[in-house]
């Protein structure tokens, strides 16, 4: 497997505070890999720092490296706008733009890209939908507020406004954590799909869902990465203790 | 209320003594309404005998003589809705321009110093923006600014005439000086109050800062910022010294920004200690009375606005 | 990956020169008034000042010694009538709030608050001045009482608020009565925070001209009673700035001074007051 993305040496500190220690992980493309973790294990400030989101905090300092197909994206040439272009993120709320109708929050990404003719942009709009599998929830009232969705419905609209930006990586931090069951089995079947065209980073508390949607999963623990292997070797026969005590519930 | 049932239902006195005490803060905060009905009654009151004499004259007549008992206050309102919508106008991105400078551009360290110093300016006193702009302000008006329009504006409509210094002109500025720290410490809350989810949004489509700007705060913040305009419109309009002091205070309607004006407020502060008549008293009372409906119903709406973007935690500091 | 489109990055960086451009213009003007007030009330400021009352037209030095004693005297007075009123409203308001009476009171003060201070010198003239037969101090108090009561009112209610439910209870639960709690308890919590709301208030009241413009009306000598028209510190800056003469200006400006700078300490008191409570 050809890495999509890798981290080398990922050190994060927020302050005085050293979150994310030394690590080292490799994603393979057009696969989903989970990272798990017990709260505060540093697995979303991970998740952060791989389209430059903590730029926007002024006591965070990132080092190390982050390759994308082999690029640092931390070098000090590379824009994090144009970084986080290539790389979307869906959130652990869904956070569509409450001002915007269901149509202008699909497109807004793309829109950034400068005038786009009508046409194309009910073509984005549509096929991104479709991807998302709300086109048919939602065709009838695409210029009614995003608000009036549910938040199931919101978050899909969410992962379609990123999949519209056409990104190469999709990172999500817990996606499912604030939906019903019936919604979260459908972002998960939804995540299934993206990987074919997307390489997917999700962030879960939830070891149920990282064995039902990954390909590989990272297990981190207090800032360090205890252990990264295929999804199934890691539930079945983890190689650390630590790891083994976590999935089977015995901590975290 | 549990109070009554925790206190000793054996001492008599303590019973009364906490009736008394209810009895007292009950009748305090009733007499703030009070004060309010009083307040809008004493006005309508006073007011009544010019609205009997001049009905819809009052509003629309440019006659303002207390010698001959005739009285037209559309000079004043004129004075009073522009120099307080050009104020605005000037006012409004110079103040969301700061606003957005605080929150989202100045390391915060800048903006911890910046932010509460204009909160301080907003606190100066409106005769010391008065002194500042009839002893300084005007005087550089007549002296520099306005020959300077004159001679390279003077075929506009808004430039012409003698320079004065105290005009229409001055007036505006020093209303715009006055109300940007108002304006931009509320929409400064405004903007804190957007959830930082969505300035993420933006950020992770891959926005730069001012298309998170476009996408994410303007569109959550709009109907507060707005509503910080309408306060500031609300303040421009009421403003009594400041304005006093440089507009010149001459009743006429002309568009020129260099001719003086006279606002509402103005004509209430110069006349209303000496009038010669009850006509006279009464029409300065309805010049008040229209002044109070119109800063009610922007009050009003402006409180409206700010708290459907913060859920009323900035509606009592601004 | 280094770039991206053009245009996008030169309307960024446009705009945020535009916005540090209005940052500056804000605080430009502000900057000048600073300066010109420190500068020009520095220049004029003597012993004189504090101690003197106006010179006649023509004789140059004199004080407002008058107009200093005058705003403290009305300010107190002010402070006897409005700080009860307020702060005991908002006791109510956060004991029995929940009703329409108490919306009603609450959209009542936000109203007052918002009502230029020229309609309310204007009221205080028709109720006072009028019947009294004669411009006086306790109207001007009265006045400046009417701006007070709204902002103390809500800034306390707001502090109460912040008090927790548990203290009280705590307290009925130990047989104190309620009217005890409220003051004991309750208010003592909240103090750091009324205190804020208080100076804020004083402060505010402190620079009030319009409302003193027909009721307290000024006085260029001494006044002694309650019941007749008093000199004030914003009442002499306005006059003076406003009169033709040299020597007047120079005073409004010593005078622009002390109240600026009045106002500064008592707003940083209350900031250091509103901090220590988070």
């Amino acid at each position: 497997m050809n890495s999509k993305l890798k981290l080398e040496k990922l050190n994060i500190h927020f302050g005085a505070t050293h979150a994310v220690k030394d690590v080292s992980l490799e994603f393979p493309a057009n696969t989903v890999t989970a990272i798990i973790g017990p709260s505060g294990c540093g697995k979303s400030t991970v998740l952060r720092s791989i389209n430059r989101m903590h730029d926007l905090t002024p006591s965070a300092r990132v080092t190390g490296r982050i390759l994308l197909d082999e690029a640092d994206i931390y070098d000090r040439k590379v824009d994090p706008v144009a970084v986080r272009r290539r790389i979307g993120m869906v959130f652990q709320k869904a956070n569509p733009f409450p001002a915007m109708s269901i149509y202008d929050n699909v497109i807004s990404g793309y829109k950034l890209n400068g005038r786009v003719k009508k046409a194309e942009m009910d073509e984005i709009v549509e096929s991104s939908l479709r991807r998302v599998a709300l086109w048919d929830e939602v065709k009838e009232r695409l210029k009614s507020s995003a608000m009036a969705l549910s938040g199931g419905q919101q978050q899909r609209l969410c992962i379609a406004r990123t999949v519209a930006v056409q990104p190469e990586v999709i990172l999500m931090d817990e996606p499912c954590s604030a939906l019903d069951p019936i919604a979260t089995l459908k972002i998960e079947e939804l995540i299934a799909e993206l990987k074919e065209q997307y390489t997917v980073v999700i962030v879960t508390h939830n070891m149920q869902q990282a064995a039902r949607v990954s390909d590989c999963t990272a297990f981190l623990y207090l800032g360090e990465l205890i252990e990264f292997d295929v999804t199934k070797k890691i539930f079945t026969n983890p190689t650390k203790s630590q790891t083994e005590d976590y999935i089977t519930g015995r901590f975290g | 209320m549990s109070d009554m049932d925790s206190a000793p239902l054996t001492d008599r006195r303590m019973i009364k003594g906490d009736a008394i005490f209810k009895g007292v803060i009950l009748a305090l905060a009733g007499s703030i309404l009070l004060i309010l009905l009083i307040m809008m009654f004493e006005m309508v009151k006073e007011s009544l005998p010019a609205i009997k004499k001049f009905g819809g004259r009052f509003l629309l007549g440019r006659e303002w003589d207390a010698v001959q008992g005739e009285f037209g206050a559309l000079d004043f309102l004129y004075g009073s809705v522009v120099s307080a919508v050009l104020a605005i106008l000037l006012a409004t991105p110079l103040s969301v321009g700061a606003a957005l400078f605080i929150t989202d551009i100045a390391p915060r360290k800048v903006g911890n110093v910046i932010a509460p110093i204009i909160e301080l300016l907003a606190a100066i006193p409106s005769v010391i923006y008065g002194l500042w702009g009839v002893l300084v302000m005007a005087p550089w008006l007549q002296q520099s600014v306005q020959p300077w329009l004159i001679e390279h504006f003077g075929f506009l409509p808004f430039f012409q005439g003698a320079p004065y210094g105290v005009s229409m002109m001055a007036a505006v500025f020093i209303l715009m000086i006055m109300i940007i720290p108002i304006i931009t410490s509320i929409t400064k809350e405004v903007l804190l109050a957007v959830p930082v989810s969505q300035k993420e949004a933006a950020y992770a489509l891959g926005a730069t800062r001012w298309e998170m700007v476009r996408m994410a705060l303007i569109p959550y913040a709009r109907s507060g910022v707005l509503g910080a305009v309408i306060l500031g419109l609300g303040r421009a309009i009421g403003e009594t010294m400041a304005v006093t002091m440089v507009i010149g205070n001459t009743p006429q309607i002309s568009l020129s920004l260099l001719a003086p004006a006279y606002t509402m407020p103005s004509v209430i502060a110069n006349e209303f200690a000496e009038t010669t008549s009850k006509l006279h008293a009464s029409a300065l009372m309805e010049v008040g009375l229209i002044l109070l409906v119109v800063t009610l119903i922007i009050n009003i709406m402006a409180r409206l606005l700010i708290w459907s973007v913060t859920r009323g935690d900035t509606g009592a500091r601004a | 990956m280094s770039t991206y489109d053009f245009r996008r990055r030169l309307v960024n960086n446009l705009m945020t020169i535009l916005l540090v451009g209005a940052a500056l213009a804000v605080m430009a003007p502000l900057g000048i008034i600073f300066f010109h007030i420190l500068k020009m009330g520095a220049g004029s400021l003597s012993l004189d000042f504090f101690t003197q009352i106006p010179k006649p037209t023509g004789e140059s030095g004199g004080g407002m010694a008058n107009g200093l004693a005058g705003s403290a005297i009305m300010i107190a007075l002010a402070s006897c009538f409005g700080l009860p009123v307020g702060i005991l409203g908002a006791v109510y308001l956060n004991e029995f709030g929940n009703n329409r009476f108490a919306t009603a009171v609450r959209f009542s003060a936000d109203v007052l608050a918002g009502i230029p201070s020229i309609i309310t010198g204007m009221v205080a003239y028709t109720l006072l001045v009028v019947p009294m037969k004669g411009f006086s101090a306790l109207a001007g108090a009265v006045a400046l009482a009417l701006i007070m009561i709204p902002i103390v009112l809500r800034t306390t209610e707001e502090q109460l608020k912040m008090v927790p439910g548990t203290l009280r209870e705590a307290s009925l639960a130990l047989g104190v009565p309620f009217w005890r709690t409220s003051l004991k308890v309750t208010l003592v919590s909240a103090r750091a925070g009324i205190t804020t709301g208080i100076l804020l208030s004083i402060a505010r009241i402190s620079g009030e001209t319009a409302p003193l413009l027909f009721t307290a009306l000024g006085n260029q000598f001494w006044s002694k009673k309650l019941n007749e028209p008093m000199a004030a510190i914003p009442l002499q800056i306005f006059n003076f700035a406003i009169a033709p003469y040299d020597d007047w200006h120079r005073l409004a400006w010593a005078g622009a001074l002390v109240l600026v700078v009045i106002m500064f300490t008592l707003n940083l008191t209350a900031r250091y007051f509103g901090r220590s409570r988070q």
